[in-house]
């Protein structure tokens, strides 16, 4: 009965705070702000309401409202949360073994929001994801935008456009890990060739389109790959390439050239190679950072030197975990290499929000803290740069979605019994490398 | 031609450091040393003469002789002891030619030595090397239920007779799934028939033993290399290393272990949190799996707490690289031990599991792990806090011969 009327006021007190985490805005006050966007903020407050950023400056100048719920973070650091240009969480399954390129193929129909993957990139910071199929075609499918929301379905996590359309790029790939034997390419060569024969089919499909001006009798039937391929060519998908040789790197510009379709170039190990043609060519690069080179020939010279070289050439750089390459709880890491091998620190905090918003061209939400935007943050104990930090909180639009204190998010923060429930790690090219 | 350029400008740098510093007669001066003999020397020097640390104090206490050559840091540790790695075995390039860490043609091999297979001026030894990794616990890899030998290195010799200082360090077995075989008919096939397998290989030894001992000269079992290794573990001269992951598999490890009277060293051990007593009631060391190894299949359940919870109770552990299939192609041992200095060890606790807990363990810390006179020169030199990512190596020594000073 006691305990019974302990549930019972626990489920309304947990509903009054849910209430009024909504209804009420939340100011946070006296921490350290690094909204990116600009210089940190000693002494900041930021106020949300409603999952957007209504207020952030100096304590000072920041007006609170009389009914916001206040949260002391004198000590803290709060800055946006961390953007994943590239991960594998999910337990997907893109691309089966039947063609090299398959632009039908969407991730999110694969995608298992349960998957402890998502446990432990909230614990790690991550609040925007580019869940993407792997490396071993030509072209795996469809890549989809997702915010680390609570989630029943795969709907619940999708960024989407004004229209309510999932947002999401195409994920592409040359070199050693999307060759193989028939119908599969053998050469570079060859890669490049089924490459720009689909992409000049999905030319022909779309003008065939315009040339019927809406005639229902000359309009081609529809074809989903070919759906996949005009979005790409129109401008509406980001082509996100996997891509590692300085050879193979300048082939996807000189095929972005060639159909004029906006690329990021993922991983770049040997960017630093050639990195003025990559800045030359405006293309953003999200690089990997591993703790060797190697695994396969063309990683062999992979260096912690590649974010620090391309950002000197004025690039635009992101980093990512590729996670299960890396793992998400570790993402700050990556940029943390990246400033030991000559990165700035600004351009490395960068590389881990706002620059990864702007090759998911979601810079206008997220990736930084401003009137506005969405309210994605982290609060952290320290420099964000430092082993020795831990993220303390990740809030996704308003909502509290990791909290170290909580036990149940401590264990996927640190790992321990029962964390992997429900995981289903995406082993491409992981037990067969270098195919 | 381009993937060759790194192996030629190592070959080149290889004469440049031959020609400039062969005495090995060398004095470092550190902000602070930490010797792992004691407390942190703040303003500290450390002497090396021949090879070996001659002296260590404060630097207005220890006086260095003329054409000494003098390097300067902010922080001086230990050379770093990686307690299990196979880099060497496995190379950079992860094609056929460079991977001999694993002999799948049978599941019990013990009469593979690691020496036959190392590679001393493989690319990544240099790697793990630069980040001040000194010596190497190195040889066959997990996957087959007894895989081969294992070596000790330094990271520096251009051969395996010039690198290696313990030929044979233990016997790797594997006791999880990765060991069983997928092709029907192919044993083992199960937990309980791997169990069998081992037991029964040792109970062959034993036998062996026996009758070399005891038959007749004309009688005598012919000899069998792969059954005179297990012998030597039988006696306790070499352990045997076995990686297990799950509870259960922890478990029959120290079974076997018990039923025969065997050095163990526990390899990986994901779940060792779940058995803490049995571990530390049996008196096993644990070389602990890469602190941020993928929590997938066998380690889903692993711990960043997991060396701080094996250090509390009393259990001797240190830290590995562990064996990497695909990218990147090995961990390096000083970022692995950062985080469990980030997730409840000291800063002193978690050196130790990579320097001197590392050579106790393994059984060299007559030569190496500490900074104490009479001990190898093997120094790393950093400008900060060597857990923190963006601290650089400034500097490695290796028997008294400065094998690195580019930042890294």
């Amino acid at each position: 009965m006691r305990n019974s009327l302990v549930l019972v006021y626990l489920i309304v007190a947990l509903a009054g705070l849910r209430s009024s985490a909504q209804d009420n805005p939340l100011a946070f006050t006296g921490a350290t702000i690094i909204p990116i966007s600009g210089s940190p903020i000693e002494n900041g407050a930021m106020v949300v309401h409603r999952g957007k950023i209504v207020g952030i400056g100096p304590s000072a100048s920041v007006s609170i409202p009389a009914d916001a719920q206040r949260v002391d973070a004198t000590g803290k650091i709060i800055m946006p949360g961390l953007i994943c240009t590239h991960s594998h969480i999910g337990g997907i399954g893109g691309a089966d073994s039947s063609a090299p390129i398959q632009p039908d193929i969407r991730i999110y129909d694969s995608l298992n929001v349960r998957d402890s993957g998502f446990k432990r990139a909230l614990a790690g910071g991550l609040t925007t994801l580019n869940i993407m199929p792997g490396s071993g075609h030509l072209l795996s499918g469809q890549t989809i935008y997702v915010k680390l929301r609570k989630a029943e379905t795969v709907e619940d996590i999708f960024v989407r456009d004004a229209e309510g359309k999932p947002l999401g790029g195409m994920k592409m790939a040359n070199g050693t890990n999307s060759m193989s034997e028939k119908p599969f390419p053998e050469t570079r060569s060859k890669s490049a060739a089924l490459v720009r024969e689909q992409y000049i089919k999905a030319q022909e499909y779309r003008d065939k389109f315009a040339r019927a001006a809406g005639d229902a009798t000359k309009i081609p039937a529809r074809d989903l790959a070919m759906e996949g391929l005009v979005e790409v060519l129109e401008g509406k998908r980001m082509v996100h390439h996997h891509t590692h040789r300085h050879d193979d790197i300048i082939t996807v510009l000189r095929l972005a050239k060639e159909f004029n379709f906006r690329v990021v170039l993922h991983h770049v190990s040997e960017g630093w190679k050639v990195a003025e043609e990559i800045a030359k060519a405006g293309a953003p690069c999200s690089v990997i950072v591993v703790d060797s080179p190697g695994g396969k020939l063309e990683a062999a010279e992979m260096t912690f030197k590649t974010g620090g070289v391309l950002e000197k050439a004025g690039v635009l750089v992101a980093f990512h975990t590729d996670d299960w390459i890396t793992d998400s709880r570790v993402f700050f890491r990556s940029a943390a290499l990246a400033v030991r091998a000559g990165m700035s620190r600004e351009g490395a905090l960068k590389a881990l929000t706002l620059a990864g918003a702007k090759m998911l061209d979601l810079d206008a939400r997220i990736g930084s803290l401003e009137v506005g935007k969405d309210a994605d943050f982290i609060i952290l104990n320290g420099d964000p740069l430092s082993v020795y930090t831990k993220v303390t909180e990740t809030w996704v639009e308003g909502q509290k979605r990791f909290d170290r204190s909580d036990p149940k998010d401590l264990l996927y923060a640190v790992g321990g019994y029962g964390a992997g429930r429900d995981q289903s790690p995406y082993m491409c090219c992981f037990d067969h490398p270098g195919e | 031609m381009i993937r060759y350029s790194g192996v030629i400008y190592l070959a080149l740098s290889v004469l440049v450091f031959r020609g400039s510093s062969a005495a090995g007669q060398i004095a470092v001066l550190g902000k602070k040393i930490h010797t792992m003999a004691g407390p942190p020397i703040e303003n500290g020097a450390v002497l090396i003469r021949d090879g070996k640390i001659a002296a260590i104090g404060k630097a207005d206490a220890v006086s260095i002789p003329d054409g000494f050559k003098v390097l300067r840091a902010e922080v001086v540790t230990p050379g770093l002891i990686d307690a299990h790695s196979v880099v060497g075995l496995t190379g950079i390039f992860n094609h056929p030619h460079d991977q001999d860490q694993l002999e799948r043609s049978a599941p019990i091999q013990p009469e593979l030595r690691a020496i036959d297979a190392y590679n001393a001026r493989e690319q990544l030894v240099a790697w793990v090397r630069g980040f001040g990794v000194t010596t190497v616990h190195t040889g066959h890899a997990p996957g087959e239920l007894i895989s081969g030998q294992t070596t000790i290195v330094k990271t520096w010799g251009d051969t395996i007779e010039a690198a290696v200082i313990v030929e044979t360090a233990a016997v790797a077995a594997t006791l999880s799934p990765q060991a069983q075989k997928s092709d029907k008919g192919k044993s083992p096939g199960t937990r309980g028939k791997m169990m069998a397998m081992l037991r029964g290989e040792l109970v062959k030894a034993q036998e062996y033993v026996k009758k070399r001992e005891t038959a007749e000269a004309e009688k005598k079992p012919d000899r069998n290399l792969g059954l005179e290794v297990l012998a030597r573990v039988l006696n306790r001269e070499l352990p045997l290393m076995v990686t297990a992951n799950r509870a259960q598999d922890i478990a029959s490890t120290l079974r076997l272990a018990k039923e025969f009277n065997i050095k163990l060293m526990l390899d990986e051990a994901a779940e060792s949190y779940l058995l803490i007593e049995e571990i530390k009631a049996a008196g096993v060391p644990v070389i602990l799996h890469p602190t941020m190894d993928r929590a997938v299949g066998e380690l889903e359940n692993l711990s960043f707490e997991t060396a701080s919870k094996l250090r509390q109770a009393g259990i001797p552990v240190a830290l590995q690289s562990g064996y990497e299939s695909y990218v990147p192609k090995t961990r390096v041992v000083l970022f692995e031990a950062a985080l469990t200095a980030a997730n409840g060890l000291t800063f002193d606790q978690a050196l130790a599991t990579i320097t001197i807990d590392a050579a106790r363990i393994l059984g060299v810390e007559a030569r190496i792990g500490s900074l104490e006179p009479g001990k190898d020169g093997d120094l790393a030199l950093y400008d900060g806090d060597p857990f923190e990512y963006t601290t650089h190596c400034t500097g490695v020594i290796i028997n008294g011969q400065v094998v690195s000073e580019s930042p890294q």
